[in-house]
């Protein structure tokens, strides 16, 4: 009996599932999936994601949809959530694509998710734009896979720049996570330019950890007395705070710069006072802003009661990107191979993107050119407009 | 004075290994089980701490007594080991008891899947968003001939360094501590002399959890970023400090945490960060080769049923 009740238990679990798992695709309509990092190491960045694909979908489907031939479709979302681990990235984007039949997937955002992701949405033949990732290995050979930012080849040099013209050093120190593909790629970068800048030897102390340390003070000894000038450290931003807390407790008062990845609304609230006077480079300065990404602050802000980060506005370009690229494809047949060629087609054809940030031109690769921004954290934990380096 | 400063932080580091080391050393003597759970409610201990001290400053925020922040901080480190003992007796009572006379292996595997638990329960609770744990004493930095030191540097060692004095005596010389010896001597035949198994987990659990929420609560002050899986890594690395030091030995865990962490500290100073860990556990696995039962500990191996 005991066992007939156990069997009978699973038995109606499965049922139950597939009763709501399996609910029927209506007519005239256009799946596009969202492969975010709901939870895990960068939680606010899946938020920012989801919350800007919302907007995007409200948007899109209270003026009816997307009209593509003179037909009306209306848009649903798939978001799935990736925990910020590659493994889990490409279970997602394959989920997405062979069981949730999308016509194009969004993200994922860190480069870590997004060049293993990037690797099947290839395979499989279905146009995916990453907002957020940067390194280069997302889009390369991969003629599915798009981008909405611009590329650490661009913005380790952006960096050496800056910090070379505004203050003039010589030596730099770099600490970084060797076990995630972003940091590990951008601090390479970095390395070369400012090498390329000051000579070989003016990065005195190259430290790394990886993921999960919270400890860094026998790496940030090493660099207090290495004589270097300032710090670059491109991490994310649950790590930015514990780094910049401990340099700091160390003693250490020379400047702290950073990248894009600590662009997150997350990083001043975690870090405090100690990030203060800091600069990073990144997509898009929300204070200042006008015209188009003002509007997108503005209705942001009012719906979700935060000022957006990059990621969400990212996010926005890039899912108005597919949109125009459904739009342009011209026809759908309703046989996902066919139609996500089209897409795909029509998104390697968009040669020109005005976004709310910044004018994109796409290369060959499917790379967009573009602005970067230089911001500096002011003394009131605002993300101040600092400088703005184009290529 | 490089050396003098990564002293200080390994001591640092090593504080929070030595206070997790000893709840995996006391119950592994004792149940001779691995409760791989540890780690995890190290973290609950942490989130706990965390839920104490914030609503012990909004009290302080609210009423008209103003309570100094080290005081806080004191009442938050006492109340937190109260509430998570009761984590720790609670995870005994569902998750080992059941499993005393099954195959240790099961019992393993169950702290396992406890520590998902924990973990992924809290990722429900609380979400996945970081939490910042309030700072309630502010940091104060001194330079002593170039090396520089925090006050919250001072206190964690010494509150860890203290702990394990306090659990050492109480082991020693109390009625309750006896008892534990006796059961890590035979706990099939003790019970028959009349000390009660299942009271005598309960407390070793207890102590180990209120150990591990402390560990938790300092981990908070010195990395104020807290988030669900913040205890595996330690956790692991602590259950390699219980063994390093030897089964069921208060002063080897202490110690070999403390090792542990001079380990990690000063093998970046030589070489490259990279291979820190790398280098780190080798040396570690190299000591146990030689030293197959810790520093401590005394050969068991006839008894143990792993």
């Amino acid at each position: 009996m005991k066992k007939f009740v156990f069997a009978a238990a699973i038995i109606s679990i499965f049922a139950a599932c597939l009763g709501v798992c399996a609910y029927a695709k209506g007519p005239d309509v256009i799946r596009i999936g969202v492969n975010a990092p709901l939870t895990g190491d960068i939680p606010k960045v899946g938020e920012g994601t989801k919350y800007a694909a919302q907007m995007w979908l409200k948007e899109v489907n209270a003026a009816g949809g997307i009209e593509v031939g003179g037909r009306k479709y209306k848009v649903e979302l798939v978001i799935e959530d990736n925990e910020a681990k590659a493994e889990s990235a490409v279970k997602a984007t394959t989920k997405l694509i062979t069981e949730e039949d999308v016509l194009a997937i969004v993200g994922p955002q860190a480069s870590k998710q997004a060049i293993p992701a990037g690797g099947i949405a290839n395979e499989l033949g279905t146009p995916m734009i990453s907002p957020w990732s940067t390194n280069p290995d997302t889009t390369k050979d991969r003629p599915f896979v798009f981008r909405g930012c611009f590329l650490d080849p661009f913005q380790g040099p952006v960096v050496a720049n800056f910090v070379k013209s505004e203050f003039g050093f010589t030596k730099a120190a770099v600490l970084y996570d060797v076990a995630s593909d972003y940091p590990k790629g951008l601090a390479e970068f970095f390395k070369k330019a400012w090498e390329g800048l000051n000579g070989a030897g003016s990065v005195v102390a190259y430290e790394s950890f990886t993921t999960k340390d919270a400890d860094f003070s026998s790496q940030l000894t090493k660099i207090i007395n290495s004589g270097a000038q300032f710090l670059f450290t491109p991490q994310y931003y649950n790590e930015v705070a514990l780094i910049v807390q401990q340099v700091r407790q160390l003693g250490w008062k020379k400047p702290i710069v950073g990248s894009d990845s600590w662009g997150s609304a997350e990083t001043v609230k975690l870090c405090g006072k100690d990030c203060y006077g800091s600069f990073f480079s990144t997509h898009y300065a929300a204070a200042g802003a006008k015209g188009a990404t003002r509007e997108f602050i503005d209705r942001y802000q009012k719906a979700y009661g935060y000022v957006p980060d990059d990621v969400a506005a990212l996010t926005w370009d890039s899912v108005r990107i597919v949109k125009q690229a459904v739009q342009n494809c011209g026809k759908l047949t309703g046989d996902m191979k066919t139609d996500r060629k089209c897409v795909r087609d029509a998104m390697a054809k968009i040669r020109e993107f005005d976004g709310i940030t910044g004018k994109m031109t796409f290369t060959e690769e499917g790379d967009p050119i573009k602005c970067a921004v230089i911001v500096r954290i002011s003394d009131k934990g605002e993300f101040e407009f600092y400088k703005s380096v184009c290529p | 004075m490089v050396f003098f400063q990564n002293l200080i932080n390994a001591l640092q580091w090593g504080s929070f290994y030595a206070l997790i080391a000893l709840g995996y050393s006391m119950v592994y003597s004792i149940l001779m089980l691995f409760n791989f759970a540890h780690g995890d409610i190290f973290m609950v201990g942490a989130y706990i701490g965390f839920g104490v001290a914030t609503a012990l400053v909004a009290l302080t925020a609210m009423g008209n007594f103003a309570l100094p922040g080290w005081l806080v901080l004191a009442l938050t480190i006492l109340i937190s080991m109260f509430l998570t003992s009761f984590v720790g007796m609670f995870v005994e009572r569902v998750g080992y008891r059941p499993l005393r006379d099954a195959p240790r292996a099961s019992a393993a595997i169950t702290g396992l899947m406890i520590g998902i638990i924990l973990e992924t329960g809290n990722l429900i609770l609380l979400g996945a968003q970081r939490i910042s744990f309030p700072s309630l004493i502010e940091t104060s930095t001194y330079q002593l001939g170039g090396v520089v030191v925090t006050n919250k540097k001072i206190m964690i060692v010494l509150v860890s360094i203290a702990l394990s004095f306090a659990l050492h005596q109480f082991i020693r010389r109390t009625r309750w501590g006896m008892a534990m010896r006796a059961m890590a001597f035979d706990y099939a035949v003790v019970p028959l002399m009349g000390v009660p198994l299942n009271r005598i987990a309960a407390l070793t659990f207890a102590i180990g959890s209120g150990l591990a929420a402390v560990a938790g609560i300092l981990f908070g002050v010195a990395y104020p970023v807290l988030d669900p899986y913040m205890g595996i890594l330690v956790g692991w690395k602590a259950f390699v400090a219980a063994i390093l030091g030897g089964r069921g030995s208060v002063v080897g865990a202490t110690l070999a945490g403390f090792l542990l962490g001079f380990i990690e500290m000063f093998v970046p100073m030589v070489f490259p960060s990279t291979f820190r860990d790398l280098i780190a556990y080798s040396i570690i696995l190299l000591i146990l080769v030689f030293r197959p039962h810790g520093f401590f500990g005394e050969p068991y191996s006839a008894r143990l049923r792993l």
